[in-house]
């Protein structure tokens, strides 16, 4: 089966959980075998992984005719893929897009980040998507996310293919409910013209049939996996400390939740001293979040980090005794899962979508600080907890694979095939 | 002639309310009496007291040969007391019938047998005063908490006297044996066991009302019938029923109640006779020996002591708890002997399960939690304010053996004290009898040959 694919991100150069989500389930639906994945970003840079999909770059598909030899092209943009797929990409240009700004292969620029200009560039990666539709053969397109929803929507329209489109987060759950009329339409538009809708939660799930008003039976939900972290990174050294230390690791944005962090922890150093607190990553609450922290009266034991980079992130949780993820609204959460899998005993809010298939974790509301206060000070104080948690947890992601995850999207890609035909 | 012996079992744990930690040191007060109130109240409502009444008036109708067992633990009792206090009367009427034996077990449904011997032995004498004060009977045969039991609990409880137990006929402990003998038990001889027949068993307690059943419905008739064409050789049948089985899990809209109701009659027709326990152990022999090494239990699949030792947090719990139990003894405040008695209670143990399945969904079905980890939690918070509680008793330095010679000194010389303030006064009087008459030499010599008598333990 022959599946084309549409994202925005590509490990390793990711800026959040698209990424890493689009790429775990590529490459767990091509270790179900049987697979042709064509995989299309804005701006590949060259050291993505190519073993389990074909990576073709917006930014290297012309939509201008431009005279050029196979050396040329071959120098330019031989890092990215090969010649050959950019003249046949070329042989397919479908209209005269020389009144946009092209280089000289008769390419768009795109950032591949989300700039400004964010709706310009998707609507330019639509344009793009129509020649690499008319050029790469086949059987089912799929969409990560609404940036790439126009570029499904075209690419369906030319090819006559079902589309199926992957809702990896809504826009209520990035704004809180004030949610930003373009970007909700164009969410919209994605999931009315597709075969099929997947979810990464039964909450988002529930968000996009309510919210948008989708019928139920065009939704599905395939949980997120996590991809296996690497013995390298599982056997990071870990600092022996007297103290305690617990982590939030994100965004420190509204949808993270930050301040509920803030507030649990000072409930905790009311009781305990023996506790340090981190927060990690950056945002646009940071600074709000550094004051509030100061007018609690803590910020001797309460610490930012600024944003980590890497094997920072690992070399944080192999650090920490807890992590704690409070999230107002989450459509699924990995990084609870790459804590567990590191043996860092995770606190979530019931209100993410990895809360429905965790076991061995604490749930709290993400607004009860109470409860998310008594959670870090049992796990911190009774050992039993924590090793309950961090054994079980550990056995507990072994079970959550990207394998299994893939094998229900290719079931969903044959649904919608069959249904076409 | 063919017994059958009838057992229901009321317990009630107090639940405790959502305590944090930062209410440690700070509250003292651990239950959840809303709860408390709502589960007992509406099991009475629905259950206890329809079904004691239905078994009061089997007894009414067939006279003394409709007989039953009845367990029940302090707890219960306690919380009955408070808040359903005329179902205790029902069974006083019950008790007064003698048609009913109560039976002995520990007072708070705890686990101390394999934790806490000595706890164990206490918590048993608390439960059967309890009984003897309440019924006015002294129970003879022993059921341990949800049936556990291994040699060694056998060896404790024939030592504290007891002649029959009852306990889980398990299949991997019988293996091709049937449960309806006398056994007795390998570890102590004199030990009769009466096995529980879970096929029987759950025949009511959980296929009474499935319809998908293919033996459905289930008359009396039927099931006296079943009993009957049981071997010659198989004397006794023991069917044991957490009594909130009657009412709650199978409604009354089921029939059950007609169903109870309805079993003598149809014994009767088939020469088959109710027993007490005490009556089954005393007509039968018993035809072996049954060894069991590892404890076992009536609850979940594996039919172990699993249910609350099966993971590391449980297991932590319970090891903190009964780290206290020999300062908890040397206390004489009441308050802390409660609360002592109530976090006991093995359910708190049986919440932290992190079983899946059939077992984990009967697990979060009784459990006020809504994860195993929120029931650790919260035990372990209340659990921590408790041992602050003890140790503010006696401070924590000195040894337990310390402080008991030290208590015991502080007890003789109260003792002394109040022999020596007795004789003061006897001499007193003797002096100001001694002004009036002065020949009276007795006295005198008295007071010359005094000696210190008692003495404090070294």
């Amino acid at each position: 089966m022959k599946a084309l694919m549409f994202g925005w991100e590509f490990p390793p150069h990711i800026l959040g959980g698209l990424g890493t989500a689009s790429y775990g389930l590529t490459k767990g639906m091509h270790s179900n075998g049987d697979m042709d994945i064509t995989f299309v970003i804005p701006k590949p840079w060259g050291d993505e992984e190519k073993s389990f999909a074909e990576i073709i770059g917006g930014c290297n598909t012309p939509v201008a005719w431009r005279d050029v030899n196979w050396d040329y092209v071959d120098s330019r943009i031989g890092r990215f893929m090969s010649p050959q797929t950019y003249f046949d990409l070329r042989d397919h240009i479908y209209a005269d897009f020389n009144y946009m700004r092209l280089n000289d292969l008769g390419c768009i620029e795109f950032s591949g980040r989300y700039p400004d200009n964010l709706l310009e560039e998707i609507n330019n990666y639509s344009i793009v998507a129509g020649v690499i539709a008319r050029t790469i053969p086949c059987d089912v397109i799929h969409s990560h996310d609404w940036l790439t929803y126009p570029a499904g929507i075209h690419a369906k329209n030319v090819t006559g293919k079902p589309l199926v489109i992957h809702v990896h987060a809504t826009d209520f759950d990035r704004s809180r409910g004030n949610v930003n009329p373009t970007v909700f339409a164009i969410e919209k538009d994605g999931m009315e013209n597709a075969d099929h809708i997947i979810t990464v939660s039964d909450l988002t799930r529930r968000t996009v049939i309510e919210k948008y008003g989708i019928s139920p039976e065009k939704v599905t939900t395939v949980h997120n996996a996590v991809i296996p972290l690497s013995d390298e990174m599982l056997s990071l050294p870990r600092r022996k400390k007297k103290e305690k230390v617990v982590t939030f690791l994100g965004r420190i944005t509204m949808q993270k939740g930050p301040e509920y962090f803030v507030e649990a922890a000072a409930k905790v150093l009311k009781k305990t001293k023996n506790v340090r607190f981190v927060m990690a990553g950056s945002g646009d609450m940071m600074e709000d979040m550094i004051r509030l922290a100061a007018k609690r009266g803590i910020a001797d034991r309460f610490h930012f980090t600024g944003f980590l980079k890497g094997t920072e992130v690992y070399e944080m949780l192999k650090d920490s005794d807890v992590y704690v993820m409070p999230s107002v609204s989450e459509p699924f959460g990995i990084s609870p899962l790459e804590a567990m899998e590191m043996g860092v005993p995770s606190i979530i809010s019931k209100q993410s979508g990895c809360a429905e298939i965790l076991h061995n974790v604490i749930k709290t509301d993400y607004w009860d600080i109470d409860a998310m206060a008594d959670a870090i000070h049992a796990i911190t104080s009774y050992p039993a907890l924590f090793n309950q948690l961090r054994n079980d947890g550990i056995e507990e992601i072994k079970g959550i694979t990207w394998e299994k995850a893939g094998r229900k999207v290719i079931d969903i890609y044959e649904k919608v095939i069959a249904a076409r035909n | 002639m063919k017994n059958v012996c009838l057992y229901f079992k009321i317990h009630q744990p107090f639940r405790l309310k959502r305590y944090r930690f930062f209410d440690i040191g700070n509250d003292h007060y651990y239950y959840d009496d809303f709860t408390n109130d709502e589960i007992i109240t509406r099991l009475a409502e629905q259950s206890y007291i329809p079904m004691a009444k239905t078994l009061l008036d089997m007894i009414r109708e067939n006279g003394k040969d409709f007989r039953f067992a009845l367990s029940i633990t302090g707890t219960a009792i306690e919380q009955l007391q408070l808040y359903v206090p005329e179902f205790i009367g029902i069974l006083k009427e019950l008790a007064d019938t003698g048609c009913v034996e109560f039976l002995s077990e520990t007072y708070s449904h705890s686990l101390a047998s394999l934790e806490d011997t000595e706890e164990f032995v206490r918590e048993v004498k608390r439960h059967d005063d309890l009984i003897l004060s309440l019924f006015g009977v002294k129970p003879k045969v022993f059921t341990n908490t949800e049936l556990i039991f291994d040699d060694e609990t056998a060896l404790m409880i024939s030592s504290m006297g007891f002649k029959t137990a009852l306990t889980e006929g398990a299949k991997h402990i019988l293996g091709w044996k049937s449960p309806d003998y006398v056994y007795c038990s390998a570890a102590s001889p004199k030990l009769k066991l009466l096995l529980t027949n879970d096929k029987l068993t759950e025949d009511i307690s959980i296929r009474f009302a499935r319809t998908d059943w293919d033996r459905y419905p289930l008359t009396a008739d039927k099931y006296m019938d079943w009993i009957a064409a049981l071997p010659q050789e198989e004397q006794v049948v023991n069917l044991y029923f957490p009594m909130d089985t009657f009412g709650t899990f199978l409604p009354k809209s089921t029939g059950i109640f007609d169903f109870i109701y309805a079993l003598p009659r149809f014994a009767k027709e088939r020469g088959i006779a109710f027993a007490t326990p005490s009556e089954a152990a005393a007509r039968i022999k018993p035809v072996g020996e049954l060894s069991v090494p590892y404890p076992l239990s009536g609850t979940d699949e594996a039919r172990d002591v699993s249910a609350w030792k099966g993971n590391a947090i449980q297991r932590e719990a319970l090891h903190k708890l009964y780290s206290v139990s020999e300062r908890v003894n040397l206390c004489s405040d009441r308050r802390l002997k409660q609360d002592w008695e109530y976090l006991q209670s093995s359910d708190h143990f049986y919440y932290m399960s992190t079983k899946n399945l059939a077992d984990g969904a009967a697990h979060s079905s009784f459990s006020p939690y809504d994860s195993p980890f929120s029931a650790f939690t919260n035990y372990m918070n209340v659990l921590a304010d408790f041992i602050v509680r003890v140790q503010e008793q006696f401070p924590e330095e000195i040894e337990n053996e310390e402080l008991n010679s030290l208590l015991l000194t502080i007890r003789n010389q109260s003792a002394e004290i109040d022999e020596l303030n007795k004789e003061v006064k006897n001499l007193r009087n003797n002096i100001l009898n001694y002004d009036e008459d002065d020949k009276r030499p007795a006295a005198k010599e008295k007071l010359k040959n005094r000696k210190p008598k008692t003495k404090s333990n070294p």
